[in-house]
């Protein structure tokens, strides 16, 4: 396959950017998208010039590291990461664009690099339950109802990876908190902080920029992960009964 | 006689910190004699981890927890993308919640006895003890391990073992768990207990009068150089797969950290134990950047064939019963297709290598489902495996339920690592190895499922109470700073490391020296290895170091985020790297776990261990670059598990 790409370029956090026009050949539709870009760096090196700067690590869709938009959508037209979308799903002769997630709490760091701290932010802000090593029960002495555990998994399976910000038209982190505060919630040993949670983890999530929810529904079309949509309002639900429950 | 000309042997290394006494009594033991530290002290000493996945994450958190200042560090742009979060099949832990006659005794000696009796036994019995600790805390964490419809955990069973002992979360256990370990840490970075450095990478470690008293790092966004001082360091900065250029690792899974921590005094023990898992799939051409592995757990309903004759091309679908062989079932009948990793993946090489692989290239097995979809139904199969096959199909554009999936072995682990004693402390004092980057637990091979055991007993367990001892008895008074001359040194080395590589401006790019040296790896060091093999290794290898000095080109410069200096960087470790792993390979010349020497094989086959030269340790003290290390035996002794030719049939 031959490709003309059109590639973000930007020098670094202040630095203007642009979007600039490269050629690559003989791509195979076995190739990873990333392999595809691997093979344009790698020329670049050999011109002299600089290589395109992405995040990537593990390649098998799990770490979250990948993060490109594609022809306008977060991780491309399948529903998966970038690592795992194939050359297959193009065509030859195609033009495709690529550029970095759009998001002001995602300042840009170089080219399609993105700084993502503000979610680690929302997890040091109340993601996680208090449970200090040593300190734990026998794991059967409490049972977890099977579908209990199982809503809470479909939401642990978030990784992180910032896709539904970077679709979503007001740049809102709404189903990446959601998924934490329901993953822990439902369990009865995050219920102790069940409360607190919900309203620090929010709290800080507006406080890092990203903007409200007008359910679009673009997130969890652009989930790798398949964070349902839902979520959301179970965390508005969440959000509604800590602060009805009044003050901490 | 060793069959090495070159190395030279030195005194034996011994482990001077495990008790004596019964076996499992030992680890109490340990914590009883360990000096402690007042927990009012404690945020007086500083501890430097490097790594933030199952092992660092779940010791910096841990540490932070008991009071300690923890400054920790990745090379990701957030601790949660550590490479631990890849593993997809389970935890092993010795709860025997089935009643199907598990035990602590039971983990220990299947773990002694699947890493082909190279490992040390007291620390082996701990890891089996702590096991039952890491369920429970991680259940408390919220860790949404599978559950059976009464609301109490799931298990399944993994290769090499008869019980059912391995606990896991769909097929992204390891996401979960360090995920688990990710969010204590974030609460302790949250209360100020923890200060994070991410896109950090540790480029070398400062000793100070023999003692490690911090390490040097690198900004991966701006360039900037630091230094960062401490009464410990500990790496938990994970394995050296990457060596091999294809392996299931992640991209920027490196050995810089191990490596330059080696330079300055640790020992590096067994580098050359490697393993090969049997079922990632097969590699799809030249572009290939990375190899994915199918988690080990769909050995538990999958069956592994070939066709019996050599050169057929049919679809599977068209080879009739009679004409397959279920390999691993024939040759293994009670293990079947859950023999440990080692002896799948030396069969799936064997069958192949006799003509009678399937798919491109003919560099691949079955791993068929069609049995089990009847047996349980699709819906059935979908719950416990779906993203699996979900990924197969994605890599490979095949529908696993309807043709069956194409499996290779490929690299996936490292056994060797940094030197450590019953402390994970290394040879160099102060400096502590945990997870990975020791030479662990596991032998000459590691049992699937033990790995994410390791690296959390380590973290929360082991290290958090060993590291008192040594802070205890260790009260750092001196400040170290930048103006000492070993710390200057430090700084000045990496300094003219990275100057250096972008001062050649060659015609090579980093990647096309990677994939080099991989190669060479893989043809001579991988799943079978022969002393002419790995003498042709060892002559080659310094060629390219030499060429890579000259030919290498890096864009850019320092003083920015540089991805392809970051790569060169770590290749220059590789090149050192891959050299000690083949010498390690050549002076063993002995079959055992995932090193197989084809010199020294049973008449079936299988890997044949010589007892009596071999029952160690190989620690090697490094002796600058090209120069032959020596060699520091700690002889292996087996009180509890005798030593027998392992059998799987």
């Amino acid at each position: 396959m031959k490709l003309t790409l059109r590639v973000w370029r930007q020098r670094g956090a202040d630095a203007p950017g642009h979007m600039a026009s490269y050629e690559v050949d003989g791509i195979s539709e076995d190739m990873s998208f990333l392999e595809m870009l691997d093979t344009l760096n790698e020329d670049l090196i050999l011109r002299g010039e600089d290589p395109v700067a992405f995040d990537h690590d593990c390649r098998e869709g799990i770490c979250g590291a990948c993060s490109l938009v594609i022809n306008g959508d977060a991780h491309g037209p399948e529903r998966t990461t970038t690592c795992q979308l194939h050359m297959r799903s193009f065509d030859d002769g195609d033009t495709i664009d690529v550029e970095p997630w759009r998001a002001a709490a995602f300042p840009v760091v170089k080219d399609l690099v993105v700084d993502r701290g503000a979610f680690d932010r929302i997890i040091q802000a109340g993601g996680y339950i208090t449970a200090p090593t040593g300190s734990a029960p026998e794991a059967h002495a409490t049972a977890v109802p099977k579908a209990d555990a199982d809503f809470a998994f479909e939401h642990a399976e978030c990784i992180g990876c910032g896709a539904c910000v970077a679709a979503c038209p007001n740049g809102s982190a709404m189903l990446f908190t959601s998924a934490k505060v329901n993953h822990l919630g439902v369990l009865p040993q995050g219920s102790p902080e069940r409360e607190t949670r919900v309203l620090d983890m929010v709290a800080r999530m507006d406080e890092e920029g990203f903007g409200g929810c007008t359910l679009t529904g673009e997130c969890a079309t652009a989930c790798p992960k398949g964070i349902p949509l839902p979520s959301i309002a179970a965390m508005n639900k969440e959000w509604l009964r800590a602060v009805r429950k009044g003050p901490r | 006689m060793s069959s090495y000309a070159h190395h030279t042997t030195g005194e034996p290394v011994a482990d001077t910190k495990a008790p004596q006494g019964p076996i499992a009594e030992r680890w109490d033991r340990r914590r009883f004699e360990a000096k402690l530290v007042n927990p009012a002290n404690r945020r007086k000493h500083t501890v430097i981890v490097v790594g933030t996945g199952l092992a660092g994450g779940s010791a910096g958190a841990t540490l932070a927890e008991q009071g300690y200042r923890v400054v920790q560090f990745c090379f990701s742009d957030s601790p949660r993308r550590a490479h631990s979060i890849a593993a997809q099949g389970g935890i092993n832990a010795a709860k025997n919640y089935r009643n199907d006659g598990d035990s602590v005794h039971r983990l220990f000696y299947d773990t002694v006895k699947g890493g082909d009796f190279r490992a040390r036994e007291s620390n082996v019995h701990r890891l089996a003890q702590i096991s039952v600790e890491i369920i429970d805390q991680c259940v408390a964490q919220g860790v949404p391990f599978a559950r059976e419809y009464g609301g109490l955990l799931d298990t399944r069973s993994f290769g090499g073992v008869q019980v059912s002992r391995t606990f896991y979360a769909r097929g992204q256990t390891g996401q979960q768990l360090l995920l688990g370990a990710y969010q204590a840490l974030s609460r302790q970075i949250a209360a100020g207990n923890v200060e994070m450095h991410a896109r950090t990478e540790m480029l070398d470690l400062i000793v100070v009068d023999g003692v490690a008293r911090g390490i040097v790092a690198r900004d991966l966004i701006t360039g900037e150089i630091s230094t960062h001082y401490a009464d410990a360091v500990v790496l938990a900065s994970g394995g050296y797969g990457n060596v091999f250029y294809l392996s299931t690792n992640a991209m920027n899974s490196n050995a810089t950290a191990v490596w330059r921590a080696h330079r300055r005094g640790a020992y590096f023990a067994n580098p050359c134990f490697t393993q090969i898992h049997p079922t990632c799939i097969p590699r799809t051409g030249d572009h290939q950047s990375k190899l994915t592995l199918m988690s080990e757990s769909l050995r538990n309903d999958g069956r592994i064939w070939v066709p019996k004759a050599k050169g057929d091309t049919r679809p599977a679908a068209d080879i009739p019963e009679a004409e397959r062989d279920y390999y691993l079932e024939r040759i293994y009948p009670s293990f079947g297709n859950l023999v440990p990793r080692d002896i799948a993946s030396r069969a799936a090489k064997n069958v192949c290598d006799e003509g009678r692989g399937v798919g491109p290239g003919g560099q691949g097995v079955y791993l068929d489902f069609a049995d089990a979809i009847r047996r349980m139904g699709r819906d059935k199969v979908a719950e416990k495996y779906g993203n699996l096959f979900d990924m197969y199909e994605r890599i490979t554009a095949e529908n696993p339920y309807e043709v069956p999936m194409r499996i290779y072995p490929a690299v996936h682990y490292t056994m060797g690592g940094l030197w450590v004693d019953y402390d994970l402390q290394t040879t160099v004092p102060g400096l502590f190895a945990i997870g990975e980057a020791n030479f662990s637990d596991h032998g000459a091979n590691r049992l699937g499922a033990s790995a994410l055991m390791q690296g959390l007993a380590d973290g929360y367990f082991v290290l958090p109470s060993t590291i008192n001892d040594y802070l205890a008895r260790h009260p750092h008074q001196d400040a170290v700073d930048d103006t000492h001359p070993e710390a200057a040194a430090a700084v000045r080395e990496v300094r003219d490391c990275l100057a250096k590589l972008l001062s050649v401006d060659g015609d090579r790019t980093p990647d096309s020296f990677h994939r080099e040296i991989g190669e060479l790896m893989w043809e001579y060091c991988g799943m079978s290895r022969t002393e002419e093999g790995l003498r042709k290794a060892l002559a080659r290898i310094p060629e390219i170091r030499e060429e890579f000095w000259h030919r290498i080109k890096v864009p850019g410069s320092g003083e920015e985020f540089n991805q392809s200096l970051e790569k060169a960087n770590r290749i220059v470790d590789y090149l050192e790297l891959a050299e000690l792993m083949c010498l390690d390979a050549l002076h063993r010349a002995e079959s055992c776990g995932g090193h197989f020497r084809e010199e020294s094989q049973t008449p079936d086959g299988e890997a044949a261990r010589r007892d009596e030269e071999f029952a160690y340790a190989a620690a090697w003290e490094y002796q600058g670059t090209g120069a032959a290390p020596v060699l520091h035996k700690e002889d292996l002794v087996f009180d509890y598990v005798h030593p027998t030719q392992r059998s799987y049939a």
